[in-house]
């Protein structure tokens, strides 16, 4: 298969196929109804389930039967349905069953409305449904990375036993680029036994519990315990981030998914003006790396973070950054993308100051 | 010596842990019989709710997943898209299945899915301690309705089984239920024809038991199976609503 041009959420369902996704339950909503569109015809092509759901609430639950059967699953969503899915995606955290959440943010709160954001940060990284629990949050900022994440989320998923969110906007699911599906590691879409799943007994002399609830206070600190255990390790080996031309800058943005994509027009732009301006793009954004905070800290000026969103991601590089140099915050909310020659305009504010 | 009986494979050793005069252990080995009666034990994979039977996956003996409230029947219909072959059943209380989860419940007998849906009505929350449920009666009172449940402000019990036999996707669906020993034993063969639909992919089942909750209701055990009887009996009738198996006669 060559090249071939994609809209985002296309990608997104295609390389879940080829990951060896065989059930997706989803529920409608603007912008990514091109994920369902295309899990519905291309579903039974390849012998696999489609599902549409009477509601995000129900197609989680069924995403948490189907992961906890042992299969390689799907959902899709954006911002205000994936709000009602935390109540799901709480349970199969506890349950540690694996599957793969893609949010496809919009602008909020409440009903907001369908141009791209990326005020989900928080809910995304911090929680969103009951108890301790995190997700693995993975943020594309190109089609072909969409693609590559996807399939290694299913993969990471797998490993951890726990829900793998992708965490993309609007624009990024609407807008089309090409995408070679050859390229993507191909090892990652092998799938394992999964020998704690409900597949009936069978020949089996132990009963298979999904499960997750524990009434004795000392047996559920026990498991909340032991699953950060597994946070620990993935927080460890699942950190992913690009350094664009942080070695001689003086300021450096942060940036995650379609927005660093307009913050590398701002590093050419800059350089025109003879200023040094760098990238730090995390792709995981939990766990969120703090590494290259550390490498860049001792020659840059200040971090600029820019979001669409009032200012989420800005805590995690404030923290990683831990108060040795400056941490300065540019966001567009409302479905508005900041455009470059804001961006400039608030770096030379930043470079003004003494 | 020949065995005339003996504790049914489909339970584990675990102690029941409901209360005395509870017909949830009834329901509970009526269940455990019928699978190890079909032979499907060791294909079967349960659905435990929440509610005074939270756990149901320490007692069937069989595969389970513990679902969040109401959800049990998108549970089912996730694990039986992933093994259709397999049998699949759920076990849901009142507050469970007819209040919380009814969008769950009304969609899944909408799409015939082939599951089984044990549906334990007694007219009341249990573990939560006795609050007014979906399907309290007129004029019962519970911790939420202390005057009475009273239409005016808090509406009309829910028929669930007249309400989804007029569902397509519906293939057998009957009220039964567990006050006496006549009762029980019509209700374990409900309980077996609705696992036979689903074995013969007939699409949703469901049977619906009236039971009794002595310790919520205020009763002792006997007073209790009186009240299913004589109270619960008279505005939720027994008989079968749906029945497609017999199409096939």
């Amino acid at each position: 298969m060559a090249k071939v041009l994609m809209k985002g959420n296309e990608a997104l369902a295609e390389a879940a196929i080829q990951a060896g996704c065989r059930h997706y339950f989803g529920y409608p909503i603007t912008p990514q109804n091109e994920v369902t569109a295309y899990m519905a015809k291309r579903m039974p092509e390849v012998g696999g389930v489609f599902l549409q759901a009477e509601s995000e609430v129900s197609a989680i639950n069924m995403v948490y039967g189907a992961g906890g059967a042992g299969a390689r699953v799907l959902i899709t969503s954006s911002s205000p349905g994936i709000s009602l899915m935390q109540e799901g995606i709480s349970y199969i955290a506890g349950a540690e069953v694996p599957c793969v959440i893609a949010n496809i943010m919009r602008g909020g709160p409440g009903l907001g409305g369908i141009q791209p954001s990326q005020s989900d940060y928080f809910q995304a990284t911090k929680g969103g449904g009951h108890g301790d629990y995190k997700l693995i949050v993975l943020a594309p900022s190109t089609i072909q990375e969409m693609a590559e994440l996807v399939q290694q989320a299913f993969h990471i998923a797998d490993k951890y036993r726990n829900p793998v969110m992708i965490l993309g906007d609007g624009m990024l699911g609407q807008m089309m680029e090409p995408v070679d599906f050859d390229i993507l590691k191909k090892e990652e879409n092998k799938i394992e036994e999964k020998p704690w799943a409900t597949t009936g007994m069978g020949t089996r002399n132990k009963r298979n519990i999904i499960n997750s609830l524990e009434l004795d206070p000392q047996i559920l600190e026990k498991h909340n315990i032991e699953i950060f255990k597994k946070y620990q390790k993935a927080a460890r080996e699942e950190v992913r981030y690009e350094m664009t031309n942080c070695e001689e800058a003086e300021i450096i943005l942060v940036a995650y998914g379609t927005i660093a994509r307009v913050a590398k027009n701002v590093i050419e732009i800059a350089k025109r003006e003879n200023i040094k301006v760098g990238l730090i793009r995390p792709i995981s954004l939990w766990p969120f790396p703090e590494e290259p905070f550390k490498k860049t800290k001792d020659h840059v000026k200040a971090y600029l973070t820019i979001e669409m969103s009032m200012g989420q991601m800005v805590e995690d590089v404030k923290l990683a950054v831990n108060g040795q140099k400056e941490v300065h915050f540019y966001g567009r909310v409302g479905g508005m993308v900041p455009e470059p020659m804001a961006i400039l305009e608030e770096i030379k504010k930043i470079r003004g100051k003494k | 010596m020949a065995v005339v009986f003996q504790k049914t494979k489909g339970l584990t050793d675990t102690p029941f842990h409901y209360c005395p005069g509870c017909t949830h252990g009834i329901v509970h080995r009526l269940v455990a019989e019928t699978m190890e009666e079909l032979g499907v034990l060791d294909k079967a994979i349960g659905v435990a709710p929440v509610g005074c039977a939270v756990f149901a996956y320490e007692y069937f003996n069989c595969d389970m997943q513990e679902a969040a409230h109401g959800r049990a029947p998108a549970v089912a219909t996730g694990i039986k898209r992933v093994h259709p072959d397999k049998i699949v059943f759920t076990y849901q209380g009142d507050g469970d299945l007819a209040a919380i989860g009814t969008a769950e419940t009304v969609h899944a007998a909408a799409r015939g899915e082939n599951i089984t849906v044990i549906f334990i009505n007694n007219a009341i929350y249990g573990m939560t301690g006795g609050q007014m449920a979906p399907t309290s009666l007129i004029g019962q009172e519970t911790l939420t309705t202390p005057y009475g449940r009273k239409p005016e402000t808090n509406g009309y019990p829910i028929k669930m089984c007249e309400m989804l036999s007029t569902l397509e996707g519906a293939a057998y669906i009957e009220r039964v239920s567990v006050y006496d020993v006549k009762h029980v034993l019509n209700a374990k063969k409900a309980i077996k024809n609705a696992f036979k639909a689903q074995i013969n992919k007939k699409g949703f089942s469901m049977i619906e038991v009236l039971s009794s909750c002595p310790t919520n209701w205020g009763m002792s055990p006997n007073e209790a199976l009186k009240w299913t009887k004589d109270k619960m009996e008279q505005y939720y009738p027994l008989g079968v609503y749906k029945n497609t198996l017999e199409e096939e006669k």
